[in-house]
């Protein structure tokens, strides 16, 4: 533990080798792992030999026009907006009360709350989309949309109330001595100060709906599949297509997925979503 | 009109007013998408086409196909929860205080969560594959002779499940750790205890409810593996995981009721491998992990 010292020292003991040792492994793997799949989505025919024969880029063209990539991410982009803009709503006004009030029944309303994001999205999956299908609303945008709300309005109360728990309450109190209803408490006071916050779990929120997998795919119908489902169609009905294809689909999947990852940690400190970090004393 | 201004004073005072009107929205949506289907689904699962009302159940438990699939799916997830808490707790530990390129190397370690169920099991079959270049390697420095067989079985489920899960765990642990006050440890080294000394007696004691709530959110993120287990693992076979039992029973059979009995079955395994790891947590020690106070 190198806490006290001003600089680490460039030799280590051999339990920090062994550690740098296995990271070092899990990359070297992970990057072999993704590798594997770019150089196959850009590769001609590659069976058994280091590298493919040739290079191309007809695959990613081919696997665009093939499955309909661009139906299947304005569906995605449509159901995560969707998903978004309803969970946000809902969520927090009821994470701002969460967060400042008690009153009888909490404990057992946090848990209800708690309870989405604890279960495997299967078990509730299941039930929920014979409901749905039988309401008549599965099939739809709109039954992969409530489908997905499910683990989203926990998520949203569940990152949103420290947030909130971090504002002063005294700004509000002295709002409300100036006159301010609670609406205008939310609009002038809180929504400024939450602002960075809402943009941070919409965006993880967005991350989860376009990784969603199980939820979509027990709701959507022919024309309602996102993107993850699309893939998993595309690559578990294998042998009609040709793998490079579904490797090129798998990277332009990864490529969004990671623009959204990096403009999300731009926003919110992965560190500061459990704990309040006091990382260093002398920051 | 006093009547019901006292009757509003009086509840206010408990904390119940207008305001608490806000949770409406959410705990609809909660109850009407979340706990009433899952009392409808416990009520299928009661109403079985043919025979009393515990059919499907016993079905599930009579057939040795289905009532396998429980350990297949615990063998699975126990273990790759164990492992990625057990392995980020080190790595989190080197990882603490700052050093050049921290950042770079968190961000490297989300990666992983980008790549997403089909990424990382087409990057399995083709990096593992008999024929990829990790056996590649390992038959031309010639530690074995034949390729090893690491896709379509258990070990390709479990490598998938390390991949997705290790970066989540380690967020999570990194987190944990750095609401730890370092002064803590300072004050334990100035009293004389070697790095093993301060790491079991300070570290580990305030990290442990932390673990447990990693451990937890991993498991569930193990326990409900279906499609690596379809696409690297042996679906049919020693990879059967408990939610693909469900699915075939909900889209190939048709048997809402036994579909929603597995569901049930795997929600109450869950709930219990969760309560269990909750209540040891709940032995611990739970209160600030800063120095003052």
């Amino acid at each position: 533990m190198a806490v006290d010292r001003p600089r680490r020292r460039l030799t280590a003991s051999p339990a920090a080798w062994l550690v740098w040792g296995a990271v070092a492994l899990f990359f070297v793997n992970l990057a072999g792992l993704i590798g594997s799949v770019v150089v196959s989505s850009l590769g001609t025919r590659w069976f058994d030999s280091w590298l493919p024969m040739g290079y191309t880029t007809r695959w990613y063209s081919w696997a665009w026009r093939e499955f309909g990539l661009l139906d299947v991410l304005v569906t995605t982009l449509e159901v995560s907006l969707l998903v978004i803009v309803i969970s946000v709503a809902l969520g927090v006004p009821a994470s701002y009360v969460l967060a400042r009030r008690s009153f009888p029944g909490k404990r057992a309303l946090t848990m209800v709350f708690l309870l989405p994001v604890l279960m495997p999205p299967i078990t509730y999956g299941i039930p929920l989309a014979t409901m749905l299908y039988k309401v008549g609303l599965a099939g739809h945008t709109s039954g992969v949309v409530l489908a997905n709300l499910v683990p989203s309005v926990p998520f949203v109360i569940l990152t949103m109330t420290p947030f909130i728990e971090q504002i002063d309450p005294t700004i509000e109190r002295a709002a409300r001595m100036c006159g301010a209803t609670t609406a205008q408490v939310f609009r002038g006071i809180l929504a400024p100060l939450l602002l960075p916050g809402i943009l941070a779990s919409s965006i993880l929120v967005g991350v989860r709906t376009v990784g969603m997998f199980e939820l979509t795919f027990l709701t959507a119908g022919p024309d309602s599949q996102t993107l993850v489902v699309a893939l998993y169609y595309s690559m578990s009905a294998a042998g009609i297509r040709a793998q490079q294809s579904v490797d090129a689909m798998a990277v332009m999947y990864t490529s969004m997925m990671l623009v959204l990852l990096v403009v999300a940690l731009r926003f919110v400190n992965p560190t500061q979503l459990v704990a309040q970090a006091t990382d260093d004393p002398d920051r | 009109m006093a009547q019901p201004a006292a009757w509003r004073h009086r509840m206010a005072e408990r904390g119940v007013d207008w305001q608490l009107l806000l949770l409406g929205p959410a705990t609809i949506c909660v109850l009407g998408l979340f706990v009433y289907p899952f009392c409808y689904g416990v009520g299928l699962s009661l109403q079985p086409e043919g025979g009393d009302v515990l059919a499907s159940y016993r079905r599930f438990f009579t057939d040795a196909y289905e009532r396998d699939t429980i350990w297949t799916t615990l063998r699975l997830a126990l273990p790759a929860a164990l492992f990625n808490v057990l392995a980020s707790v080190p790595i989190a530990c080197r990882m603490r205080g700052r050093f050049r390129g921290r950042r770079a190397l968190t961000t490297l370690l989300v990666i992983p969560i980008t790549l997403g169920t089909v990424l990382t099991a087409e990057g399995l079959l083709n990096y593992f594959g008999p024929t990829g270049w990790f056996n590649r390697i390992l038959l031309s420095t010639g530690i074995v002779d034949t390729p090893v067989r690491l896709t379509n079985n258990v070990t390709g489920v479990m490598l998938s499940l390390v991949i997705t899960g290790f970066p989540f765990a380690f967020l999570l642990i990194g987190s944990y750790l750095a609401g730890i006050d370092p002064a803590l440890e300072r004050a334990a080294a100035t009293l004389g205890a070697g790095g093993w000394q301060r790491f079991w007696r300070i570290t580990l004691p305030l990290l442990a409810p932390g673990l447990a709530t990693t451990f937890c959110l991993t498991f569930v993120l193990a326990f409900s593996v279906f499609p690596s287990a379809v696409l690297v693992g042996d679906p049919a076979g020693t990879t059967r995981v408990i939610s693909i039992a469900a699915y075939h029973a909900a889209y190939e059979a048709y048997d809402y009721s036994l579909a929603s009995a597995i569901a049930v079955i795997m929600g109450v395994i869950e709930l219990i491998i969760l309560a269990a790891v909750l209540g040891w947590r709940s032995l611990l020690y739970t209160g600030s992990t800063r120095g003052k106070g």
